[in-house]
């Protein structure tokens, strides 16, 4: 395909690369408000999902919210929140990133903790530990691997919808492909929008690929084979 | 060509907002009464290009399924295939897609929304059929039933809720993506959401688009559960 040489050419540029603005630059930015979006996500959705499942509660409500953000397009919260008085910038892109990334966490947790064996749970209570206690000794741990399927599904949704931030000034690898739309198709930005493309998927697959290893290793051998936490409510990657 | 130009290029001209107080409300009755050709084209087209979208991806998705239901060793890596498309941002997708067949059309973006749509539908579809019991399996086939027989009359309709489920993912989430493909020119209410935001910030207009497209979403979903109530009838007795 022409195309896709064209693309080939670009990213072999190391001027692309370093300029400013360039690749690396968009990089950092991108992994930054990722970084940023996903650790709002996990302090809004997990104390919640956890506090929820504890208590055994309000699984219907996590459904209907997981649901619900599933109808909502990337694009309308990104472009609503800079008018609020959040402004422009990099405030408003972490938190349209953070309310995409809190259902997965949420259910996760959420199911996490309603997983767990309820003889285990009476057992603990038998052996004399107070709700703190079981909370913290049994059924966090044993809930590690649910935590850590949501955290994995969050962060890959939000590194793959962070590239539509661009068109609402807010920076990231969304910017190459911007860029080159901007310059017209047929101008010779067909090469740079390819080579955006090809980046951004690569970079949603290497941190979908690091995070499934982080899972595994979180994950106990005994609970290892094959039963992976499916997570609950994955939009595409906006 | 550059119709992505960040300048002027207002795709939905403005209706002088003037009546409506002074500023930029949020919400505006008389930009939706000026307006309501553009608006109900736009959700014209958003409501085609997701039924196109849905319906290819259905065709594609259900032989996917069967196939690798009767071949177990392929449902591997048909998982797994359509997970790394799941994983690919839209926006790439649409970037790579885009130079190849055109901004003109909406092919680029009807090309990604059936990807995306063909996961939910096969991962859905599968579960549905590999959860009929082995005894149900065992008793059409002693009862003479083959293959095509037997998918045909049992255990697609067992697998049916199942598939139904797939479904409903799909619609809801296609109903969001499409906006994405205001990106690339045409994306139907997203066209109003980004269409607004570049013209001048105008909220009303932002508002009015997403409003309709979770509606939308909603709309859909519910019609697509009361369609499988009709359909699997049998559900509904167990659960008494």
């Amino acid at each position: 395909m022409n195309y896709l040489q064209e693309g080939f050419v670009w990213l072999n540029d190391p001027l692309n690369w370093t300029n400013p603005g360039g690749l690396l630059d968009r990089l950092a930015e991108h992994l930054i408000v990722c970084a940023w979006a996903v650790l709002l996500g996990c302090v809004v959705a997990w104390p919640l999902g956890i506090w929820l499942g504890h208590r055994g509660r309000g699984g219907g409500g996590v459904v209907v919210l997981a649901n619900l953000t599933l109808a909502i397009p990337t694009l309308a919260m990104l472009t609503i929140l800079p008018l609020t008085p959040l402004g422009f910038g990099k405030p408003p892109v972490v938190v349209a990133l953070a309310v995409f990334a809190v259902p997965p966490l949420l259910a996760n947790a959420y199911t996490g903790l309603r997983q767990i064996d309820p003889e285990t749970k009476d057992a603990a209570r038998g052996m004399g530990l107070s709700g703190g206690q079981l909370l913290r000794r049994v059924e966090l741990p044993l809930s590690v691997p649910y935590l850590a399927a949501g955290l994995r599904t969050a962060a890959v949704q939000v590194v793959a919808t962070a590239g539509l931030a661009a068109f609402v000034n807010g920076g990231g690898l969304g910017e190459i492909i911007l860029a080159g739309f901007g310059i017209g198709i047929s101008n010779g930005g067909a090469g740079q929008i390819v080579a955006g493309g090809i980046v951004v998927a690569l970079v949603a697959l290497l941190v979908e690929a690091l995070l499934a290893g982080v899972q595994r290793l979180v994950t106990p051998p005994p609970l290892r084979t094959g039963r992976r936490a499916r997570p609950t409510a994955a939009a595409p990657a906006g | 060509m550059s119709f992505l130009s960040r300048a002027p290029a207002p795709a939905w001209p403005l209706a002088a907002p003037a009546d409506d107080g002074p500023g930029n409300p949020w919400f505006s009755w008389r930009y939706v009464h000026d307006n309501a050709d553009e608006i109900l084209s736009a959700l014209q087209f958003h409501v085609g290009l997701t039924a196109r979208a849905v319906i290819i991806a259905m065709i594609v998705a259900l032989p996917l399924a069967v196939v690798s239901y009767w071949w177990r060793p392929l449902t591997g890596p048909i998982l797994a295939l359509s997970g790394i498309l799941y994983t690919i941002p839209s926006l790439a997708l649409l970037a790579l897609l885009a130079p190849a067949v055109g901004t003109t059309t909406d092919t680029a973006v009807l090309i990604a929304l059936v990807l995306y749509a063909l996961l939910v539908l096969v991962r859905n579809a599968l579960a549905g059929l590999t959860q009929v019991p082995p005894e149900v399996r065992d008793a059409a086939a002693g009862m003479g039933y083959g293959r095509f027989g037997r998918l045909w009359r049992i255990e697609l309709p067992l697998a049916l809720p199942g598939i139904l489920t797939g479904l409903r993912l799909a619609t809801v989430s296609t109903v969001a993506l499409v906006t994405v493909g205001a990106l690339i020119g045409r994306g139907g209410l997203g066209d109003m959401i980004l269409g607004g935001f570049r013209n001048n910030f105008y909220k009303a207009e932002i508002m009015t688009g997403t409003i309709l497209c979770v509606g939308l979403a909603l709309v859909l979903d519910l019609l697509l559960a009361g369609l499988g109530r009709v359909l699997t009838p049998w559900t509904r007795e167990r659960k008494l």
